[in-house]
């Protein structure tokens, strides 16, 4: 404990051994665990996710006609729009979990760095979304016939679901203290979203005809930079959104 | 020492000006009480010391420092209009979680501590959701106080509070200056408020209309300062 007559900031700066439990991982998993916790006492946004998921999917089966070839060569794109519009149920969730009592302002008043919460909120969104992902895919291998390669389908579903909640949970904070937050995230996430499922959508696509996904490198890269880049800008940018 | 500068704070929603101009200073071991009538830019001010905005001019400063700056953060405790605690997760785990977020050595061990300071170790493990509003609010005093924090900041801390709470965190506050820390409270109570207070303030349409020491006369009658400094 600080005394009186020293200065609490330069008390402080002398804990060498607390802040390095306050290490920025350490915060990361906090949150992480925090989050997951909340989600799995309650289930608000993974049942509501889930149930849309799979009602989408058996009205799609309804839709389209399986036994024509041209159908085939949609289901990237039905699949990723399932997923990207699940999705959003959770990521909408992820900040406005921290409105009731007014936890925000709880959360930025503690020594936690913006990026560490908000990579400890999009690692948790991303487990929840990979989560119905995960459960929706055998549904949508039952109803439409197609199987993918396990290894391969997890790497596209890793990195497409990666873009998905890095640009959900910067918006999800962006538009927190908003009303209209549950229409405002899906219009301002989509439009940015777009080259992210437009890789997503092809190779799944690819994976469905038997086609492998290396042989879409020019995919794969966009992918891959559109995680690396929008990871970057969310962390650079959030303590902005958060503090202004 | 000087724990907190407020210097020349202005702080704008759109046109309007909230906060005009504001200079305050809060010593440690001193417990400034903020005092005006709704809409005065308490809040606002607390809110802006706490870090939560950034004022449109003018400079904070706590123990000279950013109120932002993560050492600076570490030095803080915030009560606001709400409890800050999470309602599916139990009291133990809400104190954990905080205890953990500010570093603390064990958060554990804290955790339980302040479960005890406030009378809530036998529902340690009960889902915040199910506390009385009398049991929310202690949590919101254990979270505040759990990491020892240099300055306190508290947006009307006694309202809504009951009998038992009122004692406690009253009893926190004095432990609290007994031990050099600093308080800034807004409140409306002003009776409960100024038997603490070593300086009031008293703002008027964001502008400080009175900062000076709570004199005997001020504590025998909380309406003084209104009646002489307000509008």
């Amino acid at each position: 404990m600080a005394v009186a007559n020293e200065t609490p900031v330069a008390a402080g700066k002398g804990a060498a051994a607390e802040r390095r439990r306050s290490s920025f991982a350490r915060l990361v998993f906090v949150i992480l665990a925090k989050d997951l916790r909340a989600e799995l006492r309650t289930k608000e946004a993974v049942n509501a996710s889930l149930a849309f998921a799979v009602v989408i999917l058996v009205l799609f089966n309804f839709a389209f006609d399986l036994d024509d070839p041209a159908t085939r060569m949609i289901v990237g794109g039905l699949l990723w729009l399932v997923f990207a519009f699940a999705g959003t149920l959770v990521l909408n969730r992820s900040f406005a979990r921290e409105l009731p009592n007014d936890c925000l302002d709880a959360l930025v008043a503690a020594p936690v760095s913006g990026a560490a919460l908000f990579l400890g909120k999009a690692l948790a969104n991303y487990v929840l979304v990979l989560a119905v992902e995960l459960v929706s895919l055998p549904v949508f291998g039952i109803f439409y016939n197609v199987w993918f390669p396990f290894g391969q389908m997890l790497i596209v579903l890793s990195l497409g679901t990666w873009g998905i909640t890095v640009i959900g949970t910067v918006f999800s904070a962006l538009t927190v203290n908003i009303r209209l937050r549950e229409v405002m995230l899906p219009m301002l996430t989509y439009p940015m979203l777009v080259p992210a499922l437009m890789a997503a959508m092809v190779m799944t696509a690819d994976l469905a005809a038997g086609t492998s996904i290396w042989n879409q490198m020019t995919w794969l890269k966009v992918l891959v930079g559109f995680d690396v880049l929008y990871t970057a800008a969310a962390l650079a940018l959030v303590e902005t959104v958060l503090v202004g | 020492m000087t724990a907190v500068t407020v210097d020349g704070v202005w702080k704008f929603y759109g046109d309007y000006p909230a906060l005009r101009d504001v200079r305050l200073d809060a010593d440690a071991g001193a417990c400034l009480a903020l005092i005006g009538r709704n809409g005065a830019g308490k809040t606002t001010l607390l809110r802006t010391i706490a870090g939560f905005s950034k004022p449109g001019k003018g400079a904070i400063r706590i123990f000279g420092q950013e109120p932002r700056e993560t050492e600076t953060r570490r030095n803080i405790g915030v009560i606001g209009h709400g409890i800050a605690v999470y309602d599916e997760l139990s009291a133990y785990e809400n104190l954990t979680l905080y205890a953990r977020l500010y570093g603390l050595a064990d958060p554990r061990r804290a955790a339980l501590e302040w479960l005890e300071q406030t009378g809530l170790e036998r529902v340690r493990d009960g889902l915040v959701r199910e506390f009385s509003r009398g049991m929310r609010q202690r949590l919101a005093v254990a979270r505040a106080f759990l990491h020892n924090p240099s300055v306190l900041l508290l947006d009307e801390p006694f309202t809504a509070l009951d009998d038992r709470a009122i004692a406690v965190l009253q009893r926190l506050l004095r432990e609290a200056l007994a031990n050099g820390k600093t308080v800034i409270m807004s409140t409306h109570q002003l009776r409960e408020a100024l038997e603490l207070s070593t300086h009031v303030a008293l703002l008027n349409r964001g502008a400080v209309a009175f900062h000076g020491a709570c004199t005997a006369e001020m504590v025998a009658d909380p309406g003084w300062v209104y009646a002489r400094y307000g509008d």
